[in-house]
C-alpha cells in the first residue's frame, strides 16, 4: 500500500517537471505580446503591452450547455481571445463530473463551473483537488421548474396580482398539499438538480426549507442526500430536465437556462419560482481551473481573465443592449444550441413563466453589473455554510476554517490584477470594479429574510430554522445530537 | 464452416453470424447457369427492383408516420427534413473551411507585422468547433485505432489457442466472461486506467480518442480472437500429417500450414470485428467526449433546438451507410484471401 502511495507520489512528481519542461519549450516562443494596433479584429490599446507573454497561448475550455457559459463563446467569437494572444478551443461536456475530471486532469485547461465544484474539490469533498475560482462568471439564471399535474394543484391555491397572474414570489410551502396527496397514493414527490454540490441544489433546498419543507441530508461520504427527506433530490444533466420530467421521473427540477423556459415552450412545466427569488443576487457559476496551472502559468491566467472580464462588460453593455447578438452566438450548435427564440426567452431581460405570463426579469442574468465578476469571499462562505447545512461536511467546522477555505479557492487578487489592467487600459470603467475586502455586508435579500454575515458563519447556521446544528452529525436513520 | 466443435463460445457466435452474412453475400450474385438472355434479365432484375421497392417503402413508410410523431422537439422529421439536415451540415462545412482559411490568412497578416516589429510569431491551429464531415475522420480514426489494437492482440492469441487445447482451456473462461460486456461497463475503468497511466501534460493523442479506441478494443477483439482459434485447431489432419513426416519446426509449421489455412477464418474474425467495434464506437464516444460521431449525436441531443432530430437522424444514416461500406471492403478482403487459399 504504501508502496502504492510512493509510485503515485513519484508519477505526479514527473508529471509536474514535465509541465514545467514544457512551459519552458515551445508555447513560450510561440507568441509575443501582442502591441501593435490593427493586427486583430478588435485589437486591444497599445497600452496593454505591458501584457507579458502566455507562457501557454493554445489552450482548451470546458462548459456546459447552459446560457450562463456566454462569457466564454462571446470572449472567443468577438476575438478577445485573441487579442490577448490566446488561441482558444472550446468544448462542450456531457456533465458536470466528466467536465470537473477534465480540468484535474489537465484535459482542459479551465472551464465555466459550478461555483460549489472549486469548493467541494478543494475541501474534499467528491473528488479531490486544488481548484481555484479567480472570476465569477454570473448572478442568478437559474429557475426551479413544477410539472404540469403539481402547477394544477397549486395554482387554484395562489394569490393573484393586480394583472391577474399569481404573485411572485411563491413560497415551497404551496408545495404542502401537493406532498400529501401523492402520499395519499402512495407516491414520492421527486424532484431533479444538477449536481450535488451545484447551485442548483442549494437553492432548491433554500426554498424548500424555506416554505418548511424538508429536503433531506447527506450521510458522511454519500452522494445522495435523501435521509429524512420529504422531497428527495436527485441529480440529472441539464439537458435532460425536461425529458426526465416529461418522463414522470420527477415532478419538478431546479435548473439554468434555456432549461426552465424548454418547459415552457414544450408545455410541459411552469416555472415557480427564479433563483432571484431565493436570494435576490446569487453568485451562480465561476471560471474554475487547476491552481498549479495558475501558478505555472500566470501571463496565461491573466490573459484568460482579461478576455472573459471584457465579454462580461460586452454582455451587460448599454442596458443589455447586446443580448440580442449574444442569443444569436449561444444558438449555435456548439456552444448551447437550442432554438434562438428559447434562449432569448431568459437573456432579453424577460422570463415566461407561463403562457401569457411573461414577465420582465433584467436581473435574471447579470454577468457584470453589480461586481458580478468579483469573487466574494463571502459567497463562498455561503456555499460552505450550506455544505454544512445538508450535511456534506460531516462536522462543525470553526469559523476560521471557513475563512481559511474561501481563502484557498476564491481569488479576487486575480481578479483584481486582470481587471485592473483593463481598467487602465480603458476597457472598463474604475467603478466597475469594487473597492471591498472580499466580504459583502450582512445580505437580508432571501425568501426568508433570514440575513447572511459572511464574517459569522457559524451563527448563521444556528440562525436557519431547518438544516444541521453545531454539534449534529447525519446517519442513515436521521440527524442525532 | 466447423461445427463439431465443444467449445460453446466459438459455436455460439461466429457460424450462426456467418452462414447469415454469407446467405446474403450470395443472394444477389445472378446464377452462372443462366444460359438465355431472357432469364438474365429476369435475373437482374429480380436482383435490382427489391432492394428499391423496399427502400422506397421505407421512406414512404417514414414520410408518412413521422409528423404523426408528436416529440417535445416538434414532430419527428421526415425524410425531406433529414435530407435539409444533410445539406445544412455540408454548408456548416464549407462556411468553417472558409473561416479557417480566413483565421489563416489573417494570422499571416499578423505575423508579417509581428516579423517587422522583430516579435516571435504566432502559429496557431484554427480553434472552431469541429464539423460533421470532421467528426467522420476522427470516428474512422477512432476504430482504426482500436481495431489495429484488437488484431494485433486477438491474431496471436486465438494462434496459441487454437495451437494448444491447454492454453485454450485456460483462456476460455476470461473469453467468456468479458465478451459480453458492454461498452458502456468498460468506459469508466478505461476512464480511470488511462488518466492514471497518461500523466504527460501534453499527450501526442488526445486521451479522449486513445480512451475510445480502447472500448472498441475491448468490445471488437473477440470474433477474431475466436474464429482465428477455430482456424488454427482446423486445419486438415492430412496436413499436419505431411508437416509430421517432413519434420518441420514449429515456426516453419506456422507460416507454411497453420497460417494459409486459418487466413479465411481469421479474415471472417477481423470483419465481424469491424463491425462490432463501429457499433461500440458511437457508445464510447458519446460518453468519453471524443469528437466523433458519436459526440455529435450527444451534442445534439442536448442541445435539443427543433433542428436537433432530424440532424441526429442524418448522423444514424451516415453512420449506417459507413458501416456498411466497412463491412463491404472487409468482405472484399475476406474474398480476396478465401481465393487464395491454396
Amino acid at each position: 500500500m504504501t508502496h502504492n502511495i510512493g509510485r503515485r507520489e513519484l508519477i505526479l512528481g514527473l508529471a509536474a517537471s514535465g509541465a514545467l519542461a514544457a512551459c519552458g519549450g515551445s508555447e513560450t516562443s510561440v507568441l509575443a505580446a501582442q502591441t501593435t494596433d490593427g493586427t486583430t479584429p478588435t485589437s486591444a490599446p497599445a497600452s496593454s503591452s505591458a501584457l507579458s507573454v502566455p507562457e501557454k497561448a493554445s489552450l482548451t475550455l470546458g462548459f456546459i450547455k447552459l446560457t450562463d457559459m456566454a462569457p466564454l463563446a462571446i470572449a472567443k467569437e468577438n476575438g478577445y481571445f485573441l487579442d490577448e494572444g490566446l488561441n482558444v478551443t472550446i468544448e462542450a461536456q456531457a456533465n458536470w463530473k466528466v467536465l470537473l475530471d477534465g480540468v484535474i486532469d489537465g484535459q482542459l485547461d479551465g472551464a465555466h463551473m459550478l461555483a460549489g465544484q472549486p469548493l467541494a474539490a478543494s475541501i474534499g469533498y467528491g473528488t479531490a483537488a486544488e481548484l481555484i475560482a479567480p472570476l465569477s462568471l454570473d448572478l442568478n439564471g437559474n429557475g426551479i421548474t413544477v410539472s404540469n399535474e403539481v402547477w394544477d394543484i397549486v395554482r387554484p391555491n395562489l394569490p393573484l396580482n393586480a394583472d391577474g397572474v399569481p404573485e411572485h414570489p411563491i413560497s415551497a410551502s404551496v408545495l404542502r398539499p401537493v406532498i400529501d396527496q401523492f402520499a395519499s397514493q402512495g407516491k414520492q414527490f421527486n424532484m431533479g438538480m444538477v449536481f450535488p454540490v451545484s447551485t442548483h441544489n442549494y437553492e432548491l433546498r433554500y426554498w424548500l426549507a424555506a416554505g418548511g419543507i424538508e429536503p433531506g441530508y447527506y450521510t458522511p461520504g454519500d452522494a445522495v442526500g435523501e435521509v429524512a427527506a420529504e422531497v428527495p433530490l436527485s441529480v440529472t444533466p441539464p439537458p435532460q430536465m425536461p425529458s426526465t420530467m416529461e418522463a414522470g421521473t420527477i415532478d419538478g427540477y431546479c435548473v439554468g437556462e434555456p432549461w426552465n423556459q424548454a418547459a415552457v415552450a414544450k408545455g410541459i412545466g411552469v416555472p415557480i419560482a427564479t433563483d432571484q427569488h431565493v436570494k435576490a443576487t446569487n453568485p451562480e457559476k465561476v471560471f474554475g481551473l487547476r491552481k498549479d496551472f495558475a501558478e505555472q502559468n500566470p501571463n496565461t491566467t491573466k490573459a484568460l481573465l482579461r478576455a472573459l472580464i471584457r465579454a462580461q462588460a460586452w454582455l451587460d453593455e448599454n442596458n443589455n443592449a447586446n443580448r440580442e447578438a449574444a442569443v444569436e452566438i449561444l444558438s449555435k450548435p456548439n456552444y448551447v444550441g437550442a432554438d434562438y427564440d428559447v434562449i432569448a426567452a431568459s437573456m432579453t431581460g424577460v422570463f415566461t413563466f407561463e403562457h401569457g405570463d411573461t414577465r420582465p426579469a433584467p436581473d435574471f442574468n447579470i454577468f457584470f453589473r453589480d461586481f458580478a465578476g468579483y469573487p466574494f469571499y463571502s459567497d463562498a462562505i455561503w456555499y460552505l455554510t450550506q455544505m454544512r447545512r445538508w450535511g456534506q461536511i460531516a462536522d462543525d467546522k470553526t469559523d476560521q476554517w471557513y475563512f481559511d477555505a474561501a481563502n484557498d479557492v476564491y481569488r479576487p487578487d486575480l481578479y483584481m490584477s486582470a481587471a485592473s489592467s483593463l481598467v487602465d487600459d480603458g476597457m472598463i470603467g474604475a467603478a466597475d470594479v469594487p473597492d471591498t475586502d472580499g466580504f459583502r455586508d450582512p445580505e437580508d435579500d432571501f425568501i426568508d429574510s433570514i440575513v447572511f454575515n459572511g464574517r459569522e458563519p457559524n451563527a448563521y447556521l444556528e440562525s436557519l430554522p431547518i438544516g444541521l446544528k453545531a454539534g449534529q452529525i447525519v446517519t442513515p436513520t436521521g440527524v442525532e445530537g | 464452416m466447423p461445427t463439431d466443435l465443444t467449445e460453446s463460445i466459438i459455436e455460439e457466435n461466429a457460424p450462426e453470424d456467418l452462414s447469415i452474412r454469407m446467405a446474403i453475400d450470395e443472394a444477389p450474385k445472378p446464377s452462372a447457369a443462366a444460359g438465355a438472355s431472357g432469364t438474365r434479365v429476369k435475373d437482374l432484375l429480380a436482383v435490382i427492383v427489391p432492394p428499391i421497392v423496399g427502400v422506397t417503402g421505407f421512406l414512404l413508410l417514414w414520410a408518412i408516420l413521422a409528423p404523426r410523431v408528436n416529440t417535445s422537439l416538434g414532430v419527428l422529421p421526415g425524410p425531406g427534413d433529414v435530407l435539409g439536415a444533410g445539406r445544412d451540415l455540408w454548408n456548416e462545412f464549407t462556411a468553417s473551411r472558409a473561416e479557417s482559411a480566413a483565421f489563416y490568412e489573417a494570422q499571416d497578416i499578423r505575423n508579417a507585422e509581428l516579423a517587422a516589429a522583430g516579435q516571435p510569431l504566432q502559429d496557431f491551429k484554427f480553434s472552431g468547433p469541429p464539423t460533421f464531415i470532421d467528426q467522420i475522420w476522427t470516428s474512422l480514426g477512432t476504430v482504426a485505432l482500436g481495431f489495429l489494437i484488437g488484431t494485433v492482440v486477438a491474431v496471436p492469441v486465438g494462434l496459441l489457442s487454437g495451437l494448444s487445447t491447454l492454453f485454450k482451456r485456460a483462456i476460455n473462461p476470461l473469453v467468456q466472461v468479458f465478451k459480453p460486456v458492454s461498452p458502456l461497463a468498460w468506459l469508466p475503468i478505461v476512464t480511470m486506467v488511462i488518466s492514471a497511466v497518461l500523466t504527460s501534460p501534453d499527450p501526442i493523442l488526445p486521451k479522449s480518442f486513445i480512451i475510445s479506441a480502447l472500448v472498441v478494443t475491448l468490445n471488437s477483439l473477440w470474433p477474431t480472437l475466436i474464429n482465428t482459434s477455430i482456424g488454427a485447431s482446423s486445419v486438415d489432419k492430412d496436413l499436419i500429417n505431411v508437416a509430421d513426416v517432413l519434420r518441420l519446426g514449429w515456426w516453419t509449421r506456422l507460416r507454411k500450414i497453420i497460417l494459409p489455412s486459418s487466413m479465411p477464418y481469421i479474415f471472417t474474425g477481423m470483419r465481424l470485428s469491424l463491425g462490432v467495434g463501429w457499433m461500440v464506437l458511437i457508445a464510447a464516444e458519446m460518453l468519453a467526449q471524443n469528437p466523433g460521431l458519436g459526440k455529435f449525436v450527444w451534442d445534439e441531443f442536448q442541445n435539443g433546438s427543433s433542428r436537433s432530430l432530424s440532424r441526429i437522424m442524418f448522423a444514424v444514416v451516415v453512420i449506417g451507410i459507413i458501416g456498411f461500406l466497412l463491412d463491404r471492403l472487409m468482405g472484399l478482403l475476406e474474398s480476396f484471401v478465401s481465393r487464395n487459399r491454396t
